[in-house]
Protein backbone atom coordinates (compact mmCIF):
# COMPACT_ATOMS: atom_id res chain seq x y z
CA UNK A 1 0.00 0.00 0.00
CA UNK A 2 2.90 2.40 0.63
CA UNK A 3 4.25 1.74 -2.42
CA UNK A 4 0.63 2.84 -4.17
CA UNK A 5 0.41 6.16 -2.27
CA UNK A 6 4.22 7.08 -3.44
CA UNK A 7 3.39 6.70 -6.78
CA UNK A 8 0.26 8.38 -6.45
CA UNK A 9 2.50 11.05 -4.92
CA UNK A 10 4.72 10.92 -8.04
CA UNK A 11 1.62 11.17 -10.54
CA UNK A 12 1.10 14.19 -8.37
CA UNK A 13 4.15 15.76 -9.02
CA UNK A 14 4.21 15.38 -12.17
CA UNK A 15 1.02 16.89 -12.96
CA UNK A 16 1.82 19.48 -11.21
CA UNK A 17 5.20 20.46 -13.32
CA UNK A 18 3.25 19.35 -16.57
CA UNK A 19 -0.01 21.56 -15.73
CA UNK A 20 2.24 24.35 -14.98
CA UNK A 21 3.86 24.02 -18.23
CA UNK A 22 1.42 23.67 -20.11
CA UNK A 23 -0.31 27.06 -18.41
CA UNK A 24 2.59 28.55 -19.87
CA UNK A 25 1.10 28.79 -23.42
CA UNK A 26 -2.33 30.10 -24.10
CA UNK A 27 -3.39 27.02 -26.33
CA UNK A 28 -2.99 24.67 -23.75
CA UNK A 29 -3.19 26.33 -20.70
CA UNK A 30 -6.72 25.25 -20.16
CA UNK A 31 -5.59 21.53 -20.25
CA UNK A 32 -2.19 22.51 -18.02
CA UNK A 33 -4.52 23.34 -14.95
CA UNK A 34 -6.86 20.48 -15.56
CA UNK A 35 -3.80 18.00 -15.50
CA UNK A 36 -2.94 20.06 -12.59
CA UNK A 37 -6.14 19.37 -10.68
CA UNK A 38 -6.04 15.85 -11.46
CA UNK A 39 -2.84 15.21 -9.74
CA UNK A 40 -4.25 17.32 -7.17
CA UNK A 41 -7.04 15.09 -6.69
CA UNK A 42 -4.68 11.94 -6.86
CA UNK A 43 -2.46 13.46 -4.33
CA UNK A 44 -5.49 14.00 -1.50
CA UNK A 45 -7.39 11.18 -2.35
CA UNK A 46 -4.25 8.62 -2.32
CA UNK A 47 -3.63 10.17 1.18
CA UNK A 48 -7.06 9.73 2.13
CA UNK A 49 -7.05 6.37 1.57
CA UNK A 50 -3.96 4.78 0.85
CA UNK A 51 -2.06 5.84 3.93
CA UNK A 52 -1.42 2.43 6.15
CA UNK A 53 1.60 1.57 7.53
CA UNK A 54 1.61 -2.19 8.67
CA UNK A 55 -1.81 -2.43 8.20
CA UNK A 56 -2.94 0.29 10.10
CA UNK A 57 -4.80 3.21 9.19
CA UNK A 58 -2.56 6.23 10.12
CA UNK A 59 -5.89 9.15 8.87
CA UNK A 60 -8.35 8.78 11.93
CA UNK A 61 -10.86 10.98 11.89
CA UNK A 62 -12.15 10.53 8.55
CA UNK A 63 -15.50 11.53 9.24
CA UNK A 64 -14.72 14.90 10.07
CA UNK A 65 -11.76 15.02 6.95
CA UNK A 66 -14.43 14.30 4.48
CA UNK A 67 -16.97 16.46 5.80
CA UNK A 68 -14.56 19.14 5.44
CA UNK A 69 -13.26 18.71 2.19
CA UNK A 70 -17.04 18.53 1.36
CA UNK A 71 -17.51 22.31 3.14
CA UNK A 72 -14.30 23.89 1.74
CA UNK A 73 -15.61 21.97 -1.88
CA UNK A 74 -18.50 23.56 -2.14
CA UNK A 75 -17.93 27.08 -0.57
CA UNK A 76 -14.74 27.60 -2.87
CA UNK A 77 -16.89 26.77 -5.56
CA UNK A 78 -19.65 29.11 -5.09
CA UNK A 79 -17.42 31.20 -4.40
CA UNK A 80 -14.86 30.72 -7.42
CA UNK A 81 -17.85 30.69 -9.66
CA UNK A 82 -19.78 33.61 -8.25
CA UNK A 83 -16.72 36.16 -8.46
CA UNK A 84 -17.15 38.60 -11.08
CA UNK A 85 -14.45 38.65 -13.77
CA UNK A 86 -13.24 42.54 -12.10
CA UNK A 87 -12.74 40.80 -8.18
CA UNK A 88 -10.54 37.58 -9.77
CA UNK A 89 -7.60 39.47 -8.70
CA UNK A 90 -8.92 39.57 -4.89
CA UNK A 91 -10.34 36.12 -4.74
CA UNK A 92 -6.93 34.97 -5.82
CA UNK A 93 -5.58 37.02 -2.96
CA UNK A 94 -8.07 35.30 -0.59
CA UNK A 95 -7.56 31.60 -2.09
CA UNK A 96 -3.64 32.02 -1.44
CA UNK A 97 -4.40 33.35 2.14
CA UNK A 98 -6.36 30.33 3.02
CA UNK A 99 -3.33 28.50 2.14
CA UNK A 100 -0.93 30.23 4.20
CA UNK A 101 -3.69 29.96 6.94
CA UNK A 102 -3.88 26.23 6.54
CA UNK A 103 0.15 26.05 6.87
CA UNK A 104 0.45 27.84 10.29
CA UNK A 105 -2.25 25.67 11.32
CA UNK A 106 -0.53 22.55 10.75
CA UNK A 107 2.11 24.22 12.50
CA UNK A 108 0.42 25.22 15.30
CA UNK A 109 -0.78 21.69 16.01
CA UNK A 110 1.78 20.34 15.71
CA UNK A 111 4.05 22.40 17.99
CA UNK A 112 1.30 21.31 20.53
CA UNK A 113 2.18 17.59 20.01
CA UNK A 114 5.49 18.08 21.08
CA UNK A 115 4.53 20.40 24.15
CA UNK A 116 2.37 17.53 25.10
CA UNK A 117 4.15 14.73 24.68
CA UNK A 118 7.52 16.40 26.56
CA UNK A 119 4.87 17.08 29.16
CA UNK A 120 3.19 13.67 29.21
CA UNK A 121 6.54 11.72 29.42
CA UNK A 122 9.51 11.74 31.66
CA UNK A 123 11.88 13.19 29.35
CA UNK A 124 12.35 15.89 31.99
CA UNK A 125 13.03 14.02 35.00
CA UNK A 126 15.69 12.07 33.26
CA UNK A 127 17.43 15.12 32.00
CA UNK A 128 17.58 16.65 35.39
CA UNK A 129 19.02 13.51 36.98
CA UNK A 130 21.70 12.37 34.04
CA UNK A 131 21.83 15.20 32.81
CA UNK A 132 21.52 15.85 28.43
CA UNK A 133 23.70 13.78 26.51
CA UNK A 134 26.37 15.49 24.16
CA UNK A 135 25.28 15.29 20.95
CA UNK A 136 21.18 14.78 21.91
CA UNK A 137 18.38 17.31 21.19
CA UNK A 138 14.80 17.12 22.48
CA UNK A 139 13.21 18.37 19.19
CA UNK A 140 15.73 17.81 16.41
CA UNK A 141 16.48 21.15 14.54
CA UNK A 142 15.15 19.54 11.11
CA UNK A 143 12.00 18.51 13.34
CA UNK A 144 11.87 22.15 14.50
CA UNK A 145 12.79 24.16 11.64
CA UNK A 146 9.66 23.16 9.11
CA UNK A 147 7.46 23.51 12.26
CA UNK A 148 8.89 27.42 12.55
CA UNK A 149 9.03 28.19 8.75
CA UNK A 150 5.44 26.87 8.23
CA UNK A 151 4.18 28.72 10.85
CA UNK A 152 6.02 32.08 10.30
CA UNK A 153 5.58 32.04 6.67
CA UNK A 154 1.92 30.93 6.54
CA UNK A 155 0.73 33.58 9.18
CA UNK A 156 3.04 36.17 6.99
CA UNK A 157 1.43 34.82 3.39
CA UNK A 158 -2.50 34.64 5.43
CA UNK A 159 -2.16 38.10 7.07
CA UNK A 160 -0.42 39.76 3.83
CA UNK A 161 -3.12 38.14 1.75
CA UNK A 162 -5.94 39.55 3.44
CA UNK A 163 -4.58 42.81 3.02
CA UNK A 164 -4.33 42.93 -0.21
CA UNK A 165 -7.40 41.48 -0.82
CA UNK A 166 -8.69 44.51 1.36
CA UNK A 167 -6.71 46.84 -0.68
CA UNK A 168 -7.45 45.74 -3.74
CA UNK A 169 -11.49 46.19 -3.36
CA UNK A 170 -10.83 49.60 -1.56
CA UNK A 171 -11.79 48.56 2.01
CA UNK A 172 -8.24 49.44 2.99
CA UNK A 173 -6.18 52.42 2.27
CA UNK A 174 -2.20 53.01 2.15
CA UNK A 175 -0.67 53.29 5.50
CA UNK A 176 3.04 54.33 6.08
CA UNK A 177 4.91 56.23 8.46
CA UNK A 178 8.90 57.61 8.82
CA UNK A 179 11.31 54.61 9.32
CA UNK A 180 8.61 51.77 8.64
CA UNK A 181 11.91 50.10 6.47
CA UNK A 182 13.56 50.02 9.60
CA UNK A 183 11.02 48.60 11.77
CA UNK A 184 10.18 46.51 9.45
CA UNK A 185 13.90 44.68 9.60
CA UNK A 186 13.60 45.14 13.29
CA UNK A 187 10.41 42.99 13.37
CA UNK A 188 11.85 40.25 11.03
CA UNK A 189 14.92 40.16 13.52
CA UNK A 190 12.55 39.93 16.66
CA UNK A 191 11.19 37.11 14.72
CA UNK A 192 14.10 35.02 14.07
CA UNK A 193 15.02 35.90 17.71
CA UNK A 194 12.07 34.66 19.47
CA UNK A 195 12.19 31.76 16.77
CA UNK A 196 15.34 30.81 18.69
CA UNK A 197 14.51 31.11 21.79
CA UNK A 198 11.27 29.11 21.55
CA UNK A 199 13.75 26.40 20.43
CA UNK A 200 16.35 27.01 23.07
CA UNK A 201 13.59 26.84 25.97
CA UNK A 202 12.18 23.48 25.00
CA UNK A 203 15.39 22.24 24.67
CA UNK A 204 17.42 22.80 27.58
CA UNK A 205 13.57 22.00 29.41
CA UNK A 206 13.43 25.53 30.85
CA UNK A 207 11.04 25.78 33.47
CA UNK A 208 7.99 27.88 33.02
CA UNK A 209 5.63 28.39 30.50
CA UNK A 210 6.94 28.64 27.03
CA UNK A 211 5.57 31.52 24.97
CA UNK A 212 8.14 31.64 22.95
CA UNK A 213 6.47 30.34 19.80
CA UNK A 214 3.04 32.53 20.27
CA UNK A 215 5.49 35.33 20.36
CA UNK A 216 6.80 34.14 16.99
CA UNK A 217 3.57 34.13 16.09
CA UNK A 218 2.36 37.22 17.05
CA UNK A 219 5.22 39.20 15.66
CA UNK A 220 4.87 37.05 12.29
CA UNK A 221 1.35 38.56 11.94
CA UNK A 222 2.63 42.06 12.43
CA UNK A 223 5.28 41.73 10.07
CA UNK A 224 2.62 40.98 7.55
CA UNK A 225 0.90 43.60 8.08
CA UNK A 226 4.02 45.80 7.90
CA UNK A 227 4.71 44.16 4.85
CA UNK A 228 1.53 44.76 2.98
CA UNK A 229 0.57 48.14 4.45
CA UNK A 230 2.91 50.84 2.76
CA UNK A 231 2.48 49.25 -0.86
CA UNK A 232 0.32 51.12 -3.18
CA UNK A 233 -2.67 49.25 -4.39
CA UNK A 234 -1.40 49.40 -7.99
CA UNK A 235 1.35 47.44 -6.83
CA UNK A 236 -0.87 44.75 -5.22
CA UNK A 237 -0.60 42.23 -7.80
CA UNK A 238 3.42 42.12 -7.64
CA UNK A 239 2.45 41.63 -3.69
CA UNK A 240 0.20 38.67 -4.22
CA UNK A 241 2.41 37.11 -6.83
CA UNK A 242 5.10 37.34 -3.87
CA UNK A 243 2.88 36.02 -1.29
CA UNK A 244 1.81 33.05 -3.24
CA UNK A 245 5.57 31.54 -3.88
CA UNK A 246 6.03 32.27 0.13
CA UNK A 247 2.65 29.85 0.70
CA UNK A 248 4.31 27.26 -1.78
CA UNK A 249 7.05 27.44 0.74
CA UNK A 250 5.42 27.27 3.75
CA UNK A 251 3.71 24.03 2.12
CA UNK A 252 6.76 22.94 1.28
CA UNK A 253 8.26 22.76 4.93
CA UNK A 254 4.91 20.19 5.42
CA UNK A 255 6.48 18.08 3.00
CA UNK A 256 9.56 18.43 4.77
CA UNK A 257 7.81 17.82 8.32
CA UNK A 258 5.86 14.65 6.67
CA UNK A 259 8.31 13.26 4.44
CA UNK A 260 6.03 14.13 1.84
CA UNK A 261 7.19 14.40 -1.37
CA UNK A 262 4.12 15.51 -3.44
CA UNK A 263 3.99 18.68 -0.53
CA UNK A 264 7.39 18.95 -1.12
CA UNK A 265 7.87 19.01 -4.66
CA UNK A 266 4.40 21.36 -5.42
CA UNK A 267 5.59 23.75 -2.28
CA UNK A 268 9.10 24.40 -3.62
CA UNK A 269 8.04 24.50 -7.51
CA UNK A 270 5.16 26.96 -6.69
CA UNK A 271 7.91 28.73 -4.66
CA UNK A 272 10.39 28.99 -7.04
CA UNK A 273 7.65 29.78 -9.76
CA UNK A 274 5.94 32.74 -8.20
CA UNK A 275 9.29 34.07 -6.85
CA UNK A 276 10.50 34.29 -10.58
CA UNK A 277 6.89 35.42 -12.07
CA UNK A 278 6.97 38.16 -9.23
CA UNK A 279 10.41 39.37 -11.06
CA UNK A 280 8.94 39.17 -14.32
CA UNK A 281 5.76 41.05 -13.08
CA UNK A 282 8.18 43.68 -11.86
CA UNK A 283 10.29 44.31 -15.03
CA UNK A 284 6.60 44.35 -16.99
CA UNK A 285 6.24 47.44 -15.05
CA UNK A 286 10.20 48.96 -15.59
CA UNK A 287 10.20 48.62 -11.49
CA UNK A 288 12.54 46.77 -9.37
CA UNK A 289 11.08 43.96 -6.66
CA UNK A 290 12.81 46.74 -3.73
CA UNK A 291 11.13 49.66 -4.73
CA UNK A 292 8.17 48.06 -5.10
CA UNK A 293 7.99 46.79 -1.66
CA UNK A 294 9.58 50.11 0.00
CA UNK A 295 5.87 51.55 -1.91
CA UNK A 296 7.71 54.20 -3.80
CA UNK A 297 5.06 54.40 -6.63
CA UNK A 298 1.40 54.60 -6.19
CA UNK A 299 1.89 56.37 -3.01
CA UNK A 300 0.49 59.99 -2.68
CA UNK A 301 -0.20 62.50 -4.87
CA UNK A 302 1.59 65.26 -3.58
CA UNK A 303 4.81 62.82 -3.75
CA UNK A 304 5.71 64.23 -7.27
CA UNK A 305 5.16 65.14 -10.85
CA UNK A 306 5.14 68.50 -12.22
CA UNK A 307 1.85 70.42 -11.92
CA UNK A 308 0.00 69.98 -15.18
CA UNK A 309 -2.61 72.63 -16.02
CA UNK A 310 -4.29 73.84 -19.71
CA UNK A 311 -7.90 73.63 -20.96
CA UNK A 312 -9.59 70.30 -21.14
CA UNK A 313 -11.41 69.46 -24.52
CA UNK A 314 -14.79 68.04 -23.71
CA UNK A 315 -16.31 66.63 -26.55
CA UNK A 316 -19.31 64.66 -27.07
CA UNK A 317 -20.76 61.33 -28.06
CA UNK A 318 -21.87 61.97 -31.44
CA UNK A 319 -18.82 63.64 -32.73
CA UNK A 320 -16.63 61.13 -31.71
CA UNK A 321 -19.11 58.62 -33.12
CA UNK A 322 -18.67 60.59 -36.59
CA UNK A 323 -14.62 60.70 -35.94
CA UNK A 324 -14.41 56.64 -35.60
CA UNK A 325 -16.78 55.50 -38.53
CA UNK A 326 -14.94 58.00 -40.89
CA UNK A 327 -11.77 56.66 -39.34
CA UNK A 328 -9.38 54.04 -41.13
CA UNK A 329 -7.91 53.36 -38.35
CA UNK A 330 -9.00 52.77 -34.76
CA UNK A 331 -7.11 51.67 -31.41
CA UNK A 332 -8.55 50.65 -28.23
CA UNK A 333 -7.01 50.73 -24.94
CA UNK A 334 -8.74 49.75 -22.29
CA UNK A 335 -7.74 50.19 -18.98
CA UNK A 336 -9.35 49.89 -15.34
CA UNK A 337 -12.22 52.09 -15.97
CA UNK A 338 -13.32 49.69 -18.41
CA UNK A 339 -13.24 46.26 -15.75
CA UNK A 340 -14.93 48.31 -13.27
CA UNK A 341 -17.70 49.70 -15.78
CA UNK A 342 -18.39 46.06 -17.06
CA UNK A 343 -17.74 47.33 -20.44
CA UNK A 344 -16.23 45.00 -22.37
CA UNK A 345 -19.32 43.70 -24.05
CA UNK A 346 -20.64 46.60 -25.32
CA UNK A 347 -16.46 47.61 -26.29
CA UNK A 348 -16.59 44.16 -28.19
CA UNK A 349 -19.81 45.22 -29.94
CA UNK A 350 -18.13 48.74 -30.83
CA UNK A 351 -15.51 47.20 -32.43
CA UNK A 352 -17.90 44.92 -34.43
CA UNK A 353 -20.01 48.09 -35.80
CA UNK A 354 -16.61 50.07 -36.42
CA UNK A 355 -15.06 46.93 -38.22
CA UNK A 356 -18.07 46.27 -40.31
CA UNK A 357 -17.71 49.67 -41.37
CA UNK A 358 -14.27 49.11 -43.12
CA UNK A 359 -12.39 50.50 -39.69
CA UNK A 360 -9.08 48.37 -38.74
CA UNK A 361 -10.09 48.45 -35.15
CA UNK A 362 -7.28 47.00 -32.61
CA UNK A 363 -6.56 47.14 -28.70
CA UNK A 364 -3.33 48.26 -27.11
CA UNK A 365 -3.00 45.96 -24.10
CA UNK A 366 -0.21 47.74 -21.52
CA UNK A 367 1.23 44.70 -19.71
CA UNK A 368 -0.34 46.26 -16.11
CA UNK A 369 -3.55 47.78 -17.68
CA UNK A 370 -5.99 46.85 -15.05
CA UNK A 371 -5.51 45.16 -11.75
CA UNK A 372 -3.35 42.81 -13.14
CA UNK A 373 -0.83 41.25 -15.67
CA UNK A 374 -3.33 40.35 -18.42
CA UNK A 375 -6.40 41.57 -16.65
CA UNK A 376 -7.18 43.20 -20.10
CA UNK A 377 -7.12 40.03 -21.89
CA UNK A 378 -9.07 37.99 -19.44
CA UNK A 379 -11.60 40.59 -19.53
CA UNK A 380 -12.07 41.37 -23.45
CA UNK A 381 -11.76 37.13 -24.09
CA UNK A 382 -14.58 36.81 -22.12
CA UNK A 383 -16.78 39.30 -24.45
CA UNK A 384 -15.40 37.08 -26.93
CA UNK A 385 -13.03 39.61 -28.48
CA UNK A 386 -10.27 37.52 -30.89
CA UNK A 387 -7.27 37.19 -29.47
CA UNK A 388 -4.86 38.31 -32.45
CA UNK A 389 -6.57 41.77 -31.51
CA UNK A 390 -5.03 42.69 -28.63
CA UNK A 391 -1.57 43.61 -29.36
CA UNK A 392 1.00 44.16 -26.97
CA UNK A 393 2.44 47.39 -26.09
CA UNK A 394 5.83 46.62 -27.63
CA UNK A 395 4.22 45.65 -31.07
CA UNK A 396 1.75 48.20 -31.19
CA UNK A 397 3.84 50.99 -30.19
CA UNK A 398 4.92 51.60 -33.75
CA UNK A 399 1.29 51.58 -34.88
CA UNK A 400 -0.16 54.81 -33.05
CA UNK A 401 1.30 57.51 -35.60
CA UNK A 402 -0.68 55.84 -38.57
CA UNK A 403 -3.52 55.74 -36.14
CA UNK A 404 -6.83 57.88 -36.36
CA UNK A 405 -8.51 57.87 -33.38
CA UNK A 406 -7.62 56.40 -30.06
CA UNK A 407 -9.96 55.63 -27.63
CA UNK A 408 -8.71 55.46 -23.85
CA UNK A 409 -11.31 53.59 -21.80
CA UNK A 410 -10.61 53.95 -18.28
CA UNK A 411 -7.22 53.72 -18.36
CA UNK A 412 -4.91 56.83 -17.34
CA UNK A 413 -1.49 56.22 -16.12
CA UNK A 414 -0.20 53.70 -18.71
CA UNK A 415 -0.72 56.63 -21.17
CA UNK A 416 0.56 58.87 -18.90
CA UNK A 417 3.52 60.87 -20.91
CA UNK A 418 5.19 62.11 -17.64
CA UNK A 419 6.80 58.44 -17.38
CA UNK A 420 9.19 59.46 -20.65
CA UNK A 421 9.39 63.47 -20.13
CA UNK A 422 9.06 64.19 -16.43
CA UNK A 423 12.06 62.47 -14.69
CA UNK A 424 10.40 63.93 -11.00
CA UNK A 425 7.09 61.72 -11.74
CA UNK A 426 6.86 58.70 -9.74
CA UNK A 427 6.31 56.37 -12.25
CA UNK A 428 8.68 57.94 -14.28
CA UNK A 429 10.48 54.87 -16.54
CA UNK A 430 7.43 52.75 -16.73
CA UNK A 431 7.11 51.89 -20.24
CA UNK A 432 3.94 53.53 -21.86
CA UNK A 433 1.77 53.69 -24.61
CA UNK A 434 2.57 56.16 -26.78
CA UNK A 435 -1.07 57.33 -27.79
CA UNK A 436 -0.26 60.73 -28.18
CA UNK A 437 1.41 59.99 -31.85
CA UNK A 438 -1.65 59.53 -32.84
CA UNK A 439 -3.89 61.88 -35.07
CA UNK A 440 -6.83 62.51 -32.53
CA UNK A 441 -7.41 61.17 -28.76
CA UNK A 442 -11.06 60.35 -27.16
CA UNK A 443 -10.34 59.32 -23.36
CA UNK A 444 -13.82 58.15 -21.71
CA UNK A 445 -13.24 58.84 -18.25
CA UNK A 446 -15.66 59.34 -15.15
CA UNK A 447 -13.97 63.05 -13.96
CA UNK A 448 -10.68 64.47 -14.16
CA UNK A 449 -9.60 62.08 -10.82
CA UNK A 450 -6.22 60.97 -10.76
CA UNK A 451 -5.23 57.35 -11.93
CA UNK A 452 -4.02 54.49 -9.17
CA UNK A 453 -0.85 56.80 -9.07
CA UNK A 454 -2.38 59.43 -8.02
CA UNK A 455 -0.69 62.21 -10.65
CA UNK A 456 -2.04 64.78 -13.01
CA UNK A 457 -1.87 63.70 -16.83
CA UNK A 458 -0.86 66.03 -19.31
CA UNK A 459 -2.41 63.74 -22.47
CA UNK A 460 -5.76 65.06 -20.88
CA UNK A 461 -4.38 68.52 -22.15
CA UNK A 462 -2.84 68.02 -24.76
CA UNK A 463 -4.69 69.92 -27.71
CA UNK A 464 -5.51 66.49 -29.83
CA UNK A 465 -7.32 65.14 -26.74
CA UNK A 466 -11.28 65.16 -26.17
CA UNK A 467 -12.58 63.96 -23.28
CA UNK A 468 -15.80 62.17 -23.11
CA UNK A 469 -17.12 61.87 -19.04
CA UNK A 470 -19.24 59.58 -17.79
CA UNK A 471 -19.06 55.91 -16.95
CA UNK A 472 -17.24 53.90 -19.64
CA UNK A 473 -20.02 51.66 -20.07
CA UNK A 474 -22.50 54.54 -20.82
CA UNK A 475 -20.37 56.21 -23.32
CA UNK A 476 -19.48 52.96 -25.16
CA UNK A 477 -23.52 52.55 -25.20
CA UNK A 478 -23.63 56.11 -26.66
CA UNK A 479 -20.90 55.42 -29.08
CA UNK A 480 -22.94 52.43 -30.00
CA UNK A 481 -26.30 54.37 -31.00
CA UNK A 482 -24.40 57.57 -32.40
CA UNK A 483 -22.35 54.91 -35.14
CA UNK A 484 -25.63 52.87 -35.29
CA UNK A 485 -27.64 55.93 -35.77
CA UNK A 486 -24.88 57.17 -38.65
CA UNK B 1 29.39 22.91 11.73
CA UNK B 2 29.60 19.38 12.65
CA UNK B 3 25.47 19.51 13.25
CA UNK B 4 25.19 21.38 9.84
CA UNK B 5 27.07 19.02 8.01
CA UNK B 6 25.02 15.61 9.20
CA UNK B 7 21.98 17.97 8.59
CA UNK B 8 22.96 18.30 5.19
CA UNK B 9 23.86 14.60 4.38
CA UNK B 10 21.39 13.47 6.07
CA UNK B 11 18.90 14.93 3.45
CA UNK B 12 21.11 14.91 0.61
CA UNK B 13 17.93 13.85 -1.63
CA UNK B 14 15.53 16.45 -0.41
CA UNK B 15 18.50 18.78 -0.99
CA UNK B 16 18.93 17.17 -4.47
CA UNK B 17 15.32 17.81 -4.87
CA UNK B 18 14.78 21.17 -3.89
CA UNK B 19 17.56 22.38 -6.03
CA UNK B 20 16.10 20.73 -9.15
CA UNK B 21 12.49 22.11 -8.45
CA UNK B 22 13.87 25.34 -8.05
CA UNK B 23 15.37 25.15 -11.86
CA UNK B 24 12.48 23.83 -12.83
CA UNK B 25 9.95 26.03 -11.37
CA UNK B 26 12.28 29.23 -12.99
CA UNK B 27 12.08 27.36 -16.76
CA UNK B 28 8.51 26.63 -16.77
CA UNK B 29 8.16 30.67 -15.97
CA UNK B 30 10.55 32.61 -17.33
CA UNK B 31 9.54 33.11 -21.14
CA UNK B 32 5.70 33.17 -20.61
CA UNK B 33 3.74 35.78 -22.76
CA UNK B 34 2.70 38.81 -19.70
CA UNK B 35 -1.35 38.11 -20.63
CA UNK B 36 -1.06 34.67 -19.25
CA UNK B 37 0.67 36.08 -16.04
CA UNK B 38 -2.85 36.39 -14.01
CA UNK B 39 -3.63 32.91 -14.75
CA UNK B 40 -0.53 31.39 -13.99
CA UNK B 41 -0.10 33.24 -11.17
CA UNK B 42 -3.89 31.51 -9.94
CA UNK B 43 -2.67 28.10 -11.45
CA UNK B 44 -0.02 28.34 -9.15
CA UNK B 45 -1.55 29.39 -6.19
CA UNK B 46 -3.80 26.57 -6.50
CA UNK B 47 -1.27 24.26 -6.65
CA UNK B 48 0.37 25.24 -3.29
CA UNK B 49 -3.22 24.35 -2.20
CA UNK B 50 -1.08 21.05 -1.57
CA UNK B 51 -0.65 21.99 1.77
CA UNK B 52 -4.25 20.69 2.24
CA UNK B 53 -2.12 17.03 2.10
CA UNK B 54 -0.56 18.53 5.79
CA UNK B 55 -3.74 19.30 7.10
CA UNK B 56 -5.65 15.94 6.43
CA UNK B 57 -2.31 13.83 8.14
CA UNK B 58 -2.61 16.25 11.05
CA UNK B 59 -6.53 16.57 11.72
CA UNK B 60 -6.39 12.32 10.76
CA UNK B 61 -3.68 11.38 13.86
CA UNK B 62 -5.66 13.88 16.17
CA UNK B 63 -6.85 11.70 19.21
CA UNK B 64 -10.79 11.55 19.56
CA UNK B 65 -10.58 13.31 22.91
CA UNK B 66 -8.02 16.31 21.54
CA UNK B 67 -10.58 18.96 20.41
CA UNK B 68 -8.15 21.40 19.85
CA UNK B 69 -6.05 19.36 17.29
CA UNK B 70 -9.45 18.33 16.16
CA UNK B 71 -10.86 21.86 15.88
CA UNK B 72 -8.22 23.37 14.53
CA UNK B 73 -7.78 20.41 12.11
CA UNK B 74 -10.65 20.83 10.83
CA UNK B 75 -10.33 24.56 9.71
CA UNK B 76 -7.44 23.94 8.51
CA UNK B 77 -8.71 21.56 6.08
CA UNK B 78 -11.28 23.42 5.45
CA UNK B 79 -9.44 26.32 3.89
CA UNK B 80 -6.71 24.02 2.58
CA UNK B 81 -9.78 22.50 0.28
CA UNK B 82 -10.59 26.70 -0.23
CA UNK B 83 -7.42 26.74 -1.74
CA UNK B 84 -7.41 23.87 -4.01
CA UNK B 85 -10.78 23.99 -5.12
CA UNK B 86 -11.09 27.85 -5.21
CA UNK B 87 -7.66 28.28 -7.23
CA UNK B 88 -8.06 25.84 -9.93
CA UNK B 89 -11.83 26.61 -10.57
CA UNK B 90 -11.08 30.52 -10.78
CA UNK B 91 -8.08 29.36 -13.22
CA UNK B 92 -10.29 27.86 -15.51
CA UNK B 93 -12.76 30.35 -15.76
CA UNK B 94 -9.99 32.68 -16.33
CA UNK B 95 -8.69 30.44 -19.19
CA UNK B 96 -12.03 29.43 -20.03
CA UNK B 97 -11.97 32.67 -21.93
CA UNK B 98 -9.16 32.10 -23.48
CA UNK B 99 -10.23 29.31 -25.19
CA UNK B 100 -13.38 30.46 -27.14
CA UNK B 101 -11.76 31.83 -30.02
CA UNK B 102 -8.95 29.30 -30.81
CA UNK B 103 -7.32 30.88 -33.58
CA UNK B 104 -4.36 33.59 -33.78
CA UNK B 105 -2.20 32.25 -30.92
CA UNK B 106 0.06 33.47 -28.90
CA UNK B 107 1.30 37.17 -29.87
Amino acid sequence: MQHLLEICYLIGSFGFIIGLKLMGQPDSARKGNLIAAFGMAVAVFATLFLSKTGGFQVIGNIGYILAAIALGTVVGALMAKRVQMTAMPEMVSIFNGMGGLAAALISIIEWRDIEHKIKESDVAEMVAVLGLPEGFSIVPLAHYLPIIAGLIIGAISFVGSIIAWGKLNGKIGDFRFAGQQFINAIVLIAIIAAAYMNYHHVNTLEAGTNIWFYVTMGLAIIYGLLFVFPIGGADMPVVISLLNSFTGVAAACGGFLYDNNVMLMGGVLVGSAGTILTVVMCKAMNRSLTNVLIGMAGSNSSSGGAAVSGNVREVQATDVAVMMKYASKVIIVPGYGLAVAQAQHVCHELENLLADEGVDVKYAIHPVAGRMPGHMNVLLAESNVEYDKLIEMEHINSEFPTTDVVLVVGANDVVNPAAKTDPTSPIYGMPILDVDQAKQIVVLKRSMKSGYAGIENALFFDPKCGMLFGDAKDSLQKLVNEVKAL
Amino acid sequence: MEQILSFIGNNITYIYLIGLMIFVGIELISHVPSVLHTPLMSGANAIHGVVLIGAIIVLGKADASDYFSLVVGFVGVFVGTLNVIGGFVVTDRMLEMFKKKPKGGNK
